[in-house]
């Protein structure tokens, strides 16, 4: 029988070695698996990469971890915000490495990785600084930069509803990164607001199939205003 | 010479984004242009972190942290909005679907050079986001910035000094003075606050300017 179900977060995390590359899914805080951040932070497992939109927001989650010195490089297209303090200081303190990349660009990044494209030419960032030393090509009458895929070794996000298949539904605007990064990394594990029986989702409603799932955990929804 | 406030630039900008449109607004400044939409027309606002159909601030107490826009402020849907994940998100942009991307800027040069992302300061930590995408995607890109810098210099410029977001990528400026297309010939000017003299426009813009016929 396959059960991806996992009865904590600590369980679903034990492995993650030193030196990990780890997708965080989550726009800020919607879609921001903290409760698997805090078990990461708790494992203890240092020297990572983060792959996120964001570098952290106040005290919680990814700033959390950062703030917790267990990151050495995060890719990512909006560090700087007003809130995001633990970044800011590690960064000028040059504890860590930043590797800035266009949102569009890092989304197809990660979907390239998932979908087992070698690299892509996309039309974002030609002529900036962002391109500097990339290859570049003339495709028709525009000029295109060429990109990698981002791999990882974990990616760890969140979902509304799982299945023991490891069948993801989402909630609004928390999906974002999670379905691309779900495909993108080696091992993938959910922080969910509630499990159902297989059969449960609606098949038109899965969004993430259980192919891209290893790992899922249940975790007591926070308050959160109903829609 | 009456410059245009914030609401007045985001009226102004709204006035010209037609009936059926698909349109981004940028964080900040662009995102009041929201508020303006003539009201009967349907036009349909896309966040980047995944939705079509962005409706209004909801009301205190109604916010939902998992229902937020590119800006992370929190909104609604509207009926018939829908949600997807951020490859989808920027294959709308990059793909381009959209009409109108309306962004802020910290320079345009006449050839219609963007720069809004980065001042290239020594200790500014540099942030991206979508902004690249969008200048680069979107079939329309208009910008919106005041026309002058706080020390009085002009935000249009020959060549842009601060890192650029995207080359030949403008198609027009709104600022708080005067509305100028970017063409291949040069910019024009398709309207100046009252009484503003095109003169006194060109004067203040440091750049070759040309007057349409229908300029006021």
């Amino acid at each position: 029988m396959i059960d991806k179900f996992f009865a904590s977060a600590q369980a679903a995390l034990a492995d993650v070695p030193d030196g990990a590359t780890i997708m965080i899914g989550g726009f800020g805080g919607a879609g921001m698996p903290v409760a698997l951040i805090d078990a990461l932070i708790a494992q203890g497992a240092r020297g990572l990469t983060i792959v996120n939109n964001n570098a952290g927001n106040g005290d919680t989650g990814l700033a959390a971890l950062i703030g917790a010195k267990r990151v050495r490089k995060i890719l990512c297209s909006f560090p700087r915000q007003s809130d995001s303090w633990h970044f800011d200081r590690a960064y000028r303190a040059g504890e860590l490495e930043l590797e800035l990349v266009p949102q569009g660009t890092l989304a197809e990044r990660i979907r390239a990785a998932g979908a087992g494209i070698g690299a892509f030419y996309t039309p974002t960032g030609f002529g900036t600084d962002l391109a500097k030393g990339k290859e570049t090509r003339r495709i028709g009458d525009r000029d295109y930069v060429l990109e990698y895929p981002i791999h990882a070794d974990y990616a760890i996000i969140k979902a509304d509803r799982a299945d023991r298949w490891g069948n993801l539904a989402y909630r609004k605007t928390a999906r974002n990164f999670a379905p691309i990064m779900a495909a993108a990394a080696k091992c993938t594990v959910v922080q969910v607001r509630e499990t159902v029986e297989l059969g449960a989702l609606d098949p038109e409603t899965v969004v993430t199939p259980g192919i891209f799932v290893r790992r899922v955990v249940k975790v007591a929804s926070s308050l959160r205003k109903a829609a | 010479m009456k410059k245009l406030d914030r609401n007045q630039m985001a009226a102004r900008v709204a006035r010209d984004i037609p009936e059926g449109s698909y349109v981004n607004l940028g964080i900040g400044l662009p995102t009041l242009v929201a508020d303006h939409l003539p009201k009967g027309r349907e036009i349909i606002l896309h966040s980047e972190n995944g939705v079509l159909g962005v409706g209004p601030k909801p009301a205190t107490g109604e916010e939902d942290e998992d229902l937020i826009n590119a800006g992370k402020e929190p909104v609604t849907l509207l009926a018939g909005g829908a949600f997807f994940h951020h490859a989808d998100s920027f294959a709308m942009i990059r793909g381009r679907h959209l009409d109108f991307a309306v962004l802020g800027a910290f320079q345009v040069s006449v050839a219609g050079d963007l720069a809004n992302w980065h001042t290239g300061g020594p200790d500014a930590i540099p942030a991206v986001g979508g902004a690249m995408d969008l200048a680069m995607g979107a079939k329309k890109v208009f910008v919106m910035m005041e026309h002058l810098t706080k020390k009085g210099e002009s935000k249009i410029v020959e060549r842009c000094t601060y890192p650029l977001t995207g080359a030949r990528c403008v198609n027009r400026i709104y600022t708080d003075l005067a509305v100028i297309d970017v063409k291949p010939e040069g910019l024009h000017v398709v309207d100046m606050v009252d009484g503003l003299s095109f003169e006194e426009l060109q004067r203040l813009s440091g750049v070759p300017l040309k007057r349409l016929a229908t300029a006021a």
